[in-house]
C-alpha cells in the first residue's frame, strides 16, 4: 500500500519539478489564458455587452478563461505521460518499484498543483478585469480547482494511455480541447444555447468547472441566471463540486485501470 | 543461482518473439546474450524486469518471480537500456534524487551515495549541470550510476554500448569490471557486439527467439572445431570438392572464398599450400571468433541478419513501441 503513497507523491515531485525549470512552460500557461481574456474580451466586449445585470462580456468570460487554463494545464499530465513513453523516462517509472496505478495518481496530482499555482496567477489580475478577489473567493476556488484538474487530468490520461505516438496525441487532444472550451459556457451562457448544445455540454466536467467559478465571483443571482440546469435543476456550487468529484473518480479509475493492463 | 529462467516465452500476436528459453545465471557472474537484433534479446530481458507480461514459462530473479513478486524483483534490480531513459530537463543530481526517491533509499544514505557513485563514473563536477547537455557517453555513465544507486543484486545492461566510440566503451567496461570483482554484482548484458559479449563469464547465444548454444566464450568457439582457413582459388567449386576429399572437411562458400577448419591452422598451412592442386589466390587462417561461432550455430553471420524480414518486422514493432534506439 506504502508503494502507491510513494508512487503519487515522488511522481508528482517531478511534474511540480519539471514545470518550475521550464521557464517556457511557467510562462506560457499564464500568457495563453490572459491573452485569451485580453484578445476576446477587447474584440466582442463592445459587441455584446452586458450578459446579465451588471456584468460585462470580460467578468463573464474572466472565469471561464481560469477555467480553460486549468483544462490545458490538467490535460498536460497526458502530454507528459506521451512525452516520457517517447523519451524514454516513462521506462525509468515502469521499472522502479511505484506501481502504475501510483504513477497514474502522481501525475494527476502533479497536475492539480500546478494548476492551483496557475490559477493563483490568473487571481493576480484580477482586479484589471474589475473582479473582487476575496479570501472567501480563493478558499472557495480551491476545491474546485482541485476537482476540476482532477477530472481533466483523469481524461488527459486515459487518452495518453491508449495513444502510442505523441503526434497522434497531440491530434486527438487537439480534437478534443475546442469542444470542450466551446461547449463548457466560456464564451457563451450554455443556458441560452440551442438545446442540443445544451444536452452535450452536459456532459462535459468543464462545463461545472466553468459555472462553479463564476457562481464564486459573480455571486449566486447572476450565476444562477447564467448557470447550468441539469433535468430541470439548476445545479448548486456544492452540487457541481460533487459532480465533478464523480467524473474525477470515474477517470481516474478508467485510466489507472488502463495503465495497468496496457504497459 | 540468481536468475532462473525456465521456458520463457513471449508472443506479440502472431509474432513469436522469444520462444521458449531456458537458462540460470550465477551470482557474481557477467551473463551476456549474444545475438542480431530481433533475436529476441530485449524482449527476454524486458520479460525478466517484470517490463512485460511473459506469454509462457516462468522466472525468478534474486529469487522473487517476475510475474507475481514484481515490487521485489524491481528492488533487486538495475538497468541500463538501450535508449536514455534519464530526464533531460533535470539535472544529474536531481535524476539521481529522483531515483533515490523512487526506490525508497534512506535519506542518510541517499545524498552519499549518489556522491560516492558521481565520483565512479567521473561525473561529480557536472552533478548540477542539464543532462541536455550531456554527451552520449556522459548520460550512459550516468545511466549506470543511477541503475546502482539502490544497491542491486543484478544490473542488466541492453545494448550498454550500442552508439558509443571505442574509448567510451572501453572506460565503461572498466568500470562494470571493477564493480564486479568490488561487490560481486551480478551482470547481465545483452549485445550485438562480439568484442563486448567477451567479457562474459557464460555465453548464451540467440537467434530467432531460441538458445542456440549456451557455454563460455572459450568453450564456444572451441565447439566451432579449430581455426579457420579461408582461400580464394581460380575455380572455387572445384577447390572446395578437392578440400573435402583431400581432409574430408565441410567447406562453406561465401563471397568468393572457401572456408574451412582445421585443428591447428598454423600447422597445417604450409602442407596445404604446397599440396594443393588448384592454383591459389589467397591464403588466410585464423582463431575462432563469435562471429564464426554465431555462422556456426546458425548458418549466418550476425551482421547479415539485418536483412532478415521476420527482424526487420520485429524491429518495426519495437520503433512503434517507442524502443527505438536512439542517442
Amino acid at each position: 500500500m506504502t508503494e502507491i503513497f510513494r508512487g503519487t507523491w515522488v511522481v508528482s515531485y517531478r511534474e511540480l519539478l519539471r514545470f518550475i525549470n521550464e521557464r517556457s512552460r511557467l510562462v506560457g500557461s499564464f500568457a495563453q489564458p490572459l491573452i485569451f481574456l485580453v484578445i476576446f474580451g477587447a474584440g466582442f466586449g463592445n459587441l455584446i455587452g452586458a450578459v446579465a445585470p451588471g456584468v460585462d462580456f470580460i467578468q463573464f468570460m474572466y472565469p471561464g478563461i481560469i477555467a480553460m487554463g486549468v483544462l490545458t494545464t490538467a490535460l498536460f499530465a497526458g502530454v507528459s505521460v506521451v512525452w516520457d513513453r517517447e523519451f524514454g523516462f516513462l521506462r525509468e517509472l515502469l521499472v522502479a518499484p511505484l506501481g502504475r496505478t501510483g504513477i497514474v495518481l502522481g501525475k494527476a496530482l502533479g497536475a492539480c498543483v500546478v494548476a492551483l499555482l496557475q490559477v493563483s496567477l490568473m487571481l493576480l489580475i484580477a482586479p484589471i478585469v474589475g473582479v473582487r478577489v476575496e479570501v472567501s473567493t480563493v478558499v472557495r476556488l480551491i476545491p474546485i480547482v482541485f476537482v476540476l484538474s482532477t477530472a481533466l487530468s483523469g481524461l488527459g490520461l486515459l487518452v495518453a494511455s491508449f495513444m502510442r505516438s505523441q503526434q497522434g496525441f497531440q491530434l486527438l487532444i487537439q480534437l478534443l480541447i475546442f469542444p470542450l472550451i466551446f461547449l463548457a459556457g466560456v464564451f457563451f451562457p450554455i443556458n441560452q444555447a440551442p438545446d442540443w448544445l445544451q444536452v452535450v455540454s452536459k456532459f462535459n466536467p468543464l462545463t461545472y468547472g466553468v459555472d462553479a467559478i463564476r457562481q464564486v465571483f459573480l455571486g449566486s443571482d447572476a450565476g444562477a441566471q447564467l448557470g447550468v440546469t441539469v433535468l430541470g435543476h439548476t445545479m448548486t456550487l456544492p452540487e457541481e463540486v460533487a459532480l465533478m468529484s464523480v467524473f474525477a473518480v470515474v477517470l481516474l479509475s478508467i485510466a489507472a485501470w488502463a495503465f495497468n493492463r496496457q504497459e | 543461482m540468481i536468475i532462473e529462467v525456465d521456458g520463457l516465452a513471449k508472443h506479440f500476436g502472431e509474432i513469436e518473439a522469444v520462444k521458449g528459453v531456458t537458462f540460470g545465471v550465477e551470482p557474481g557472474e557477467i551473463f551476456g546474450f549474444l545475438g542480431p537484433n530481433g533475436a529476441g534479446k530485449t524482449t527476454t530481458i524486458n520479460m525478466l524486469c517484470t517490463l512485460v507480461h511473459p506469454s509462457a514459462g516462468s522466472a525468478r530473479v534474486n529469487g522473487f518471480d517476475v510475474r507475481h513478486e514484481r515490487g521485489e524483483v524491481r528492488r533487486s534490480i538495475g538497468l541500463v537500456f538501450q535508449q536514455t531513459t534519464l530526464d533531460e530537463y533535470l539535472s544529474a543530481e536531481q535524476n539521481l534524487r529522483f531515483h533515490a526517491y523512487a526506490y525508497g533509499i534512506p535519506a542518510e544514505l541517499r545524498e552519499k551515495r549518489m556522491t560516492e557513485l558521481l565520483n565512479m563514473v567521473d561525473l561529480a563536477d557536472r552533478r548540477k549541470g542539464s543532462v541536455r547537455t550531456y554527451s552520449g557517453g556522459m548520460k550512459r555513465r550516468l545511466e549506470i550510476a543511477r541503475g546502482l544507486l539502490h544497491h542491486p543484486k543484478v544490473l542488466f545492461l541492453d545494448e550498454p554500448t550500442l552508439g558509443l566510440d571505442p574509448q567510451t566503451r572501453r572506460l565503461i567496461w572498466d568500470y562494470l569490471l571493477a564493480l564486479r570483482d568490488q561487490e560481486g554484482l551480478t551482470i547481465f548484458l545483452t549485445t550485438h557486439y562480439m568484442d563486448e559479449a567477451e567479457h562474459s563469464d557464460r555465453i548464451a547465444v540467440i537467434d530467432h527467439g531460441r538458445i542456440v548454444g549456451m557455454d563460455t566464450p572459450i568453450g564456444l568457439k572451441r565447439s566451432v572445431g579449430g581455426d579457420l582457413v579461408t582461400i580464394a582459388a581460380a575455380d572455387n567449386q572445384a577447390a572446395a570438392a578437392e578440400i573435402t576429399a583431400r581432409y574430408g572437411a565441410e567447406t562453406t562458400l561465401r563471397d568468393g572464398t572457401v572456408s574451412f577448419n582445421v585443428a591447428h591452422g598454423a600447422e597445417f598451412l604450409p602442407e596445404f599450400v604446397r599440396s594443393f592442386s588448384q592454383p591459389l589466390t589467397s591464403v588466410m587462417v585464423r582463431q575462432p571468433t563469435l562471429d564464426d561461432v554465431f555462422l556456426h550455430l546458425t548458418g549466418r553471420e550476425i551482421r547479415d541478419s539485418e536483412l532478415d524480414s521476420q527482424e526487420q518486422l520485429l524491429a518495426g514493432m519495437a520503433r512503434f513501441r517507442g524502443r527505438q534506439a536512439r542517442r
